[in-house]
């Protein structure tokens, strides 16, 4: 720490927040690395006081995660929702249009996919009924996303609430659907639709649960790096994002662009859905999605609304959610456990990603001094 | 002028400070005393802003030392630096523009207690204001107050925290030619009260007007330090640029340029009203043409319409009443972009507000205007290649000073910000030119390029509406010159043999006989 010369006595000693002019690239490098050692220090703290062993419990959870085929298996089937709804926020994030809707969209995607496979076209054959429920889930997803875009074009409503509360809708009308219209008859009573067709299922990858949801994901991260690079609409989202004033100046349609920029997310979220529905639940029911739409949002930030960024950002954070998962079978731990060591990951990342950009300084504040030897007038 | 006898103020010793690839400032030192105005001159890029940014505490040096009233000390923030009693007023004011002026000088001060105590620092401020000539109402919130105005705020803010060494980057870049000669007044006055000002400026004129002493900075490094009564125009022009610049030694007495055979008029106005952003009338009733071939220089003091006059005609600002026509097809509220297809192109009076992105880098800002189209354009894909031919060219032909296209425009030095803006927006073939303050910023060789682009420009035949508060560079450029006072067009006057004192009258809103009355437009259905 740098110390300043000869600070005279008047000032309060006391830490205060500065902002870095200009962030190093190594800082950028470390930081990440940095922030999970303290993560784990500070759960160690914490495991410790729950009387566990901090080395054993983190083994374990590595272990669960990627040590072996089903663990690493387990981590690429939650890859894959955290990926495409971290796609989708990302795009809307890029233009600064705060979408905390992925949830929801999520929910449209997967209520639309069902319908599709189970009313809609049933009987067709695997590629059609994929193709359809694929479709389905992307206009579900988009649907849900162009309202709240809807309501900022024409009326300046502000998305981050219209497009949370639509969250709340989407859920609630799943819950309503697997309660009363589509509850499968033969259920006994338990909230559930009917199983889709088989030939609704996504091919699996051998014996695994990873689908082929994958498969969509990185290809939307791969459409998606392409479109925001190399072509105009890319262009016209980049700079609407970082200055909408200048953008207007070059006569950017604005509105047009919130349309479809929303709608992607949607989109992409929707098809989160779709691939959950058909690749892991088979049939809709409650409690879809973890709150991945939620996740998303931080996936996109880690992930520096780079489409390659979040790709490795998905992977990483759902190898933290099964390592925790399977602590509870493996060692025996509380079920609190796993989400408190989640939580404090997840903290210490946020943290440290601030930290790049701000740095706390230590030590007195300089008191007004007169360097000139004069009395102010 | 004895400066060895005053007090030292700043002694900064071998300062380096590199952003990547570039140097600067290298190997720099820099002295400047207390009672004296000390004036840092250099081309754009040469490193000025970022020297007293390190002196203000906002960057901190690679290399070298630094001694404030003697001492030596390491800054870590600008907080720290004003603690020592240095202060910046940097070319973006940092106003909260919803408070008062007093809550802005009471921001971040640390006083005890958790009340603004508004009626002390009124009191303090009208003193202030008082006895160095820097009136506002300390009760007026900021948005109200005009630019001008508003650096005063800047500085009186400064003094209020107790600074004794006030930096001023470009001052008077903002400032109408009145509240320059104002500004002037003021750091003299302080300078007499023993403070030290260091002042960044463009104009050699006024540099050798307010100063005492004068340093040259070219490409980071100091290549002279004079003392300005010792010194001139032309010494001063060669050390910034390091050979003879024929053009700007002595001002070419600017022979009003031949005729150029005017043609139709390209845009029409008549009776155009807008708002201002507080939603009070800025244009009240404008009545304007020019034709082809023709420049009309618009003059007046900063605040009496002339950015609500660009805005509306580009499309950037709703006309409340009134029409506008472009190439003689109706273009009033007609969208920004549909008016830039009609050939029209915009130097905004905030660059990087409105015509620039500062996070996205070179080429991005180059092709702002043109990405839509062959040879940039390929159906809905941007050819990465031409873009980066195009950006080269761009750069090289405006001789932007950048470490190459994919460097942030943001961290441009801010006359190469508006070099590539103004290389952008007069390139190809615009119909209709709205131009504000094209110049403002830019140091000397350029705004001399920038004016053969414009000259350029007239003489292939575009229309050109200049908006400028720097009188010289109306009657250099314009054919005609109207001046505006209180949203209205007080009289329109040929530049050629125009008088500055008549011109000086009209733009007071005084209607001076004997001027060419307004010339009324008649637009059909208008
Ligand atoms: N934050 C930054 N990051 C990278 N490069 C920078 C940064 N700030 C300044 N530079 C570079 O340092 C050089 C000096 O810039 P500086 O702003 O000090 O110039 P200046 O003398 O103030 O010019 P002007 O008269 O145009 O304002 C320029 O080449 C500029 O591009
Ligand atoms: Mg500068």
């Amino acid at each position: 720490m740098v110390e300043l010369a000869a600070p005279s006595g008047r000032g309060r000693p006391r830490i205060r927040v500065e902002r870095v002019a200009a962030p190093s690239r190594l800082a950028s490098a470390l930081v990440p690395v940095v922030s999970i050692a303290l993560a784990l220090a500070a759960s160690g703290v914490l495991l410790l006081a729950a009387g566990e062993n901090p080395i054993a419990v983190y083994r374990a959870m590595l272990r669960g995660a990627l040590g072996d085929r089903n663990g690493f298996a387990e981590t690429l089937v939650k890859t894959i929702p955290l990926l495409l709804t971290g796609l989708g926020v990302a795009v809307a994030f890029r233009m600064r249009l705060w979408n905390i809707g992925a949830e929801g969209q999520l929910y449209l995607g997967a209520i639309a996919a069902a319908g599709t496979g189970l009313y809609l076209v049933p009987g067709a054959p695997a590629p059609l009924l994929i193709g359809g429920m694929l479709v389905a889930g992307l206009v579900g997803g988009a649907a849900w996303g162009l309202i709240p875009g809807a309501l900022r074009a024409f009326l300046g409503a502000n998305e981050i609430i219209t497009s949370l509360m639509l969250n709340y809708v989407a859920i609630l009308f799943s819950e309503y659907l697997v309660h009363g219209p589509w509850r499968d008859p033969s259920s006994f009573g338990f909230p559930g639709s009917p199983a889709l067709p088989e030939a609704a299922d996504l091919p699996r990858w051998g014996t695994t649960r990873v689908h082929l949801g994958l498969l969509f994901g990185l290809v939307a991260a791969a459409l998606l790096w392409g479109t925001l690079r190399r072509t105009r609409w890319g262009y016209e989202v980049g700079v609407m994002g970082a200055n909408p004033r200048a953008a207007r100046y070059a006569g950017m349609p604005t509105r047009r662009t919130i349309l479809a920029v929303m709608a992607l997310s949607g989109a992409l979220c929707g098809l989160a859905g779709m691939s959950e529905l058909a690749g892991i639940g088979h049939q809709l029911q409650r409690n879809l999605s973890p709150g991945y739409g939620y996740t998303a949002i931080i996936v996109a930030w880690l992930g520096r609304l780079h489409p390659g960024g979040i790709v490795l950002v998905a992977f990483l954070l759902a190898a933290i959610l099964v390592g925790g998962d399977q602590l509870q079978s493996s060692m025996g731990l509380p079920a609190a456990i796993a989400p408190m060591l989640q939580g404090t990951i997840l903290f210490f990342l946020l943290g440290g990603e601030a930290l790049v950009r701000y740095r706390l300084a230590w030590g007195a504040t300089v008191p007004s001094r007169d360097p000139g030897g004069r009395e102010r007038a | 002028m004895i400066h060895d006898e005053r007090s030292p103020a700043i002694e900064m010793r071998g300062i380096g400070k590199r952003f990547g690839a570039t140097a600067a400032n290298a190997d720099v030192d820099f002295v400047a005393r207390f009672g004296e105005v000390h004036a840092l001159v250099g081309e754009n890029g040469a490193g000025k802003s970022t020297l007293m940014s390190i002196l203000a505490g906002l960057y901190r040096p690679d290399a070298g030392t630094l001694a404030i009233g003697g001492r030596p000390v390491r800054l870590r923030s600008p907080r720290e630096a004003i603690g020592l009693g240095v202060g910046m007023v940097y070319q973006h004011f940092m106003l909260v523009e919803p408070f008062t002026v007093a809550e802005n000088v009471l921001l971040g001060q640390e006083r005890a207690g958790p009340w603004l105590e508004t009626g002390a620092v009124e009191r303090e401020l009208r003193e202030l204001g008082e006895r160095y000539g820097l009136a506002v109402d300390p009760r007026a919130p900021v948005w109200t107050l005009s630019v001008g105005e508003q650096q005063r705020v800047e500085i009186l803010r400064l003094l209020h925290r107790g600074a004794k060494i006030l930096i001023l980057d470009e001052p008077t870049a903002v400032l109408t030619p009145q509240e320059a000669a104002g500004l002037v007044r003021t750091l003299r006055g302080l300078a007499a009260d023993g403070f030290c000002i260091v002042f960044i400026s463009h104009k050699l004129d006024e540099v050798l007007a307010v100063a005492d002493r004068v340093t040259v900075l070219r490409r980071g490094r100091v290549v002279g330090s004079v003392a300005a009564a010792e010194s001139d125009r032309r010494s001063l022009a060669r050390l910034m640029v390091g050979r003879e610049l024929a053009s700007l030694v002595e001002r070419p007495a600017e022979e009003p340029h031949e005729a150029v055979a005017t043609g139709e008029p390209v845009l029409e106005l008549a009776g155009l009203r807008a708002e201002g952003d507080a939603g009070r009338p800025a244009l009240a009733g404008i009545d304007l043409a020019v034709r082809a071939g023709e420049t009309v220089g618009v003059a007046g003091v900063a605040g009496n319409g002339q950015r609500e006059l660009a805005e509306t005609i580009t499309g950037l600002r709703r006309a409340s009443g009134g029409r506008v026509r472009i190439g003689g097809a109706d273009a009033t509220n007609r969208s920004p972009g549909e008016i830039a297809r009609a050939g029209v192109a915009h130097v905004p009076e905030d660059r990087l507000a409105d015509g620039l992105i500062g996070g996205m880098d070179l080429a991005g800002n180059a092709i702002l205007r043109r990405y839509r189209r062959p040879p940039l354009a390929r159906g809905p894909f941007v050819v990465a290649r031409a873009v980066a031919a195009f950006a080269d060219r761009l750069l090289k032909e405006h001789g932007v000073a950048a470490p190459g296209r994919r460097t942030r425009l943001g961290t441009l030095s801010g006359g190469n910000q508006q070099k590539l803006l103004l290389g952008r927006e007069l390139a190809g073939e615009p119909r209709l030119i709205v131009a504000v303050h094209p110049t403002r910023g830019v140091d000397v060789g350029a705004t001399e390029a920038i004016h053969a682009l414009l000259r350029a420009q007239r003489e292939r035949g575009a229309a050109t509406l200049l908006i400028s508060e720097d009188l010289d560079e109306l009657l250099a450029l314009a054919d005609r010159i109207a001046v505006l006072f209180e949203g209205r067009v007080m009289g329109i006057v040929p530049a050629a043999g125009a008088d500055p004192e008549r011109l000086g009258l009209l733009m007071a809103g005084v209607d001076g006989g004997g001027v060419a009355p307004v010339r009324r437009v008649a637009v059909a259905g208008g």
